[in-house]
């Protein structure tokens, strides 16, 4: 069960921060109006997504917003290219098309289908797929999860790059710290469906313990 | 001498039942995929229901309806001009309740196999449920509208008991080739019974055969080089 409020600022990177089943992705996904709630409101640059109380609820296709899964979501039978005029709601601008493989770097891919790429770059496809429509909020779930550290580093620069780029607000789900850390404006700190703690990542984790215990060799 | 005309008529009978049921089953199937209504189970169940009923069952209750005698029967009289018992419109119609099942089975099956993420992902990138459908989820679940396709036209080709029981094996309108083996056999004519009976069975294993073909086509091109 969620228990949650918070604000944010437009074009900043958020992370949320939490243990498996403290509810990030369930939160993501109200927000984008994949999921219901009993009891909720959400309003985003004046204009109000979810007001249970007055029966309001924007269905998620209203809503502007890009998600990135955590299995990537791609669509199998479409190459990458395809993925993104599919994403545009004029799928004649090439320019924006062209734009986002020169961004992602995936212009060697672009006629490839998705059954073809690697992990890394099935995840950069669907960033681009899902900043296409220029969101009003970008949703990450759980984007790197499924990289290894390497690949990570990599995948963090092309999110920063992003959002930087098209000046997103970007609400960024993670368990990774340094992650957290080398991304987020701020971090909610998620814990059994509840806000613990909000603020600077910085401040937030360096008020926290750390225990090193190392051992002599016999 | 064979006379071509039933399995002609079997042909032109499960050909059409397929290409209308194509149009039925797949918003059908859709929605009982992805429907939460719990009354959906009913109409799964009713559904279903031509899978397990006695061909005859299903056969003497469509008769009772067809017939000019009784309300629907008699609406379509007067009101359209029509009649469906004893012609080829009525198998039609019975054919389109038949092999439903048959369709809506696979399809079903295609559309719960993909992951429930590809629907979410069309929906944030601000598509309808009907472009969603029709460009996205449908490619995705060729191999499943294909044999839903194939056991629907098998199905009907091998249709006997409701044929038997609206169709009144009339010549060029109602006797399909499953009622043409019948009717040889009780007039002993049991080489031409045998004609029919040879096509029908070659006809199916050609259906089953491209079937199973199509599924492993498709299954060993989806793996990576």
């Amino acid at each position: 069960m969620l228990d949650i409020g918070f604000q944010w600022q437009k074009g900043r990177l958020l992370a949320i921060y939490g243990p498996s089943g403290a509810g990030k992705t369930t939160l993501l996904r109200i927000l984008a109006g994949l999921t219901t709630t009993d009891s909720g409101f959400i309003e985003v640059e004046g204009e109000t997504w979810l007001d249970t109380s007055r029966r309001i609820n924007l269905p998620t296709r209203r809503r502007s917003i890009g998600f990135v899964f955590q299995d990537f979501a791609l669509f199998p039978h479409l190459t990458v290219r395809q993925q993104l005029e599919f994403a545009l709601p004029d799928p004649k601008n090439k320019a924006i098309v062209a734009e986002l493989l020169s961004l992602m770097e995936l212009e060697e891919l672009h006629n490839l289908r998705p059954a073809l790429l690697s992990g890394g770059q099935q995840q950069r496809v669907a960033l681009a797929r899902a900043i296409a429509r220029r969101p009003g909020l970008l949703l990450l779930d759980e984007p790197l999860s499924a990289l290894d550290d390497e690949m990570r580093n990599k995948l963090q620069d092309y999110i920063l790059s992003a959002h930087r780029h098209y000046q997103l607000t970007t609400l960024l789900v993670s368990h990774h710290l340094p992650e957290v850390l080398r991304l987020a404006d701020e971090t909610i700190l998620l814990e059994n469906g509840k806000i613990t703690a909000q603020g600077d990542p910085a401040i937030l984790f360096a008020g926290r313990t750390i225990t090193i215990t190392i051992s002599k060799n016999p | 001498m064979i006379d071509w005309q039933p399995l002609w008529l079997s042909l032109r009978l499960a050909g059409i039942t397929t290409l209308l049921l194509f149009f039925i089953a797949v918003p059908l199937s859709y929605w009982l995929a992805h429907s939460r209504q719990r009354w959906k189970v009913a109409v799964e169940a009713l559904v279903s229901l031509p899978m397990v009923l006695p061909p005859t069952v299903l056969g003497f209750y469509l008769l009772l309806a067809f017939s000019p005698s009784h309300a629907f029967g008699r609406f379509l009289d007067h009101y359209l001009d029509t009649r469906l018992v004893f012609t080829f419109p009525g198998l039609v119609v019975a054919s389109l309740l038949y092999s439903l099942p048959f369709m809506t089975g696979p399809i079903i099956a295609g559309f719960r196999g993909l992951s429930p993420n590809l629907r979410a992902a069309s929906r944030t990138l601000g598509k309808s449920d009907r472009t969603t459908l029709i460009r996205i989820l449908l490619p995705n679940i060729r191999p499943s509208l294909i044999t839903g396709a194939v056991l629907c036209f098998a199905h009907t080709i091998g249709e006997f008991g409701v044929v038997m029981m609206i169709g009144g094996s009339i010549p060029g309108q109602t006797r399909v080739a499953s009622v043409a083996i019948y009717d040889e056999v009780q007039s002993i004519n049991y080489s031409l019974a045998n004609h029919y009976a040879i096509a029908l069975l070659s006809f199916s294993f050609a259906i089953l055969l491209l079937v199973y073909l199509v599924n492993h086509h498709f299954s060993t091109s989806s793996t990576l080089p």
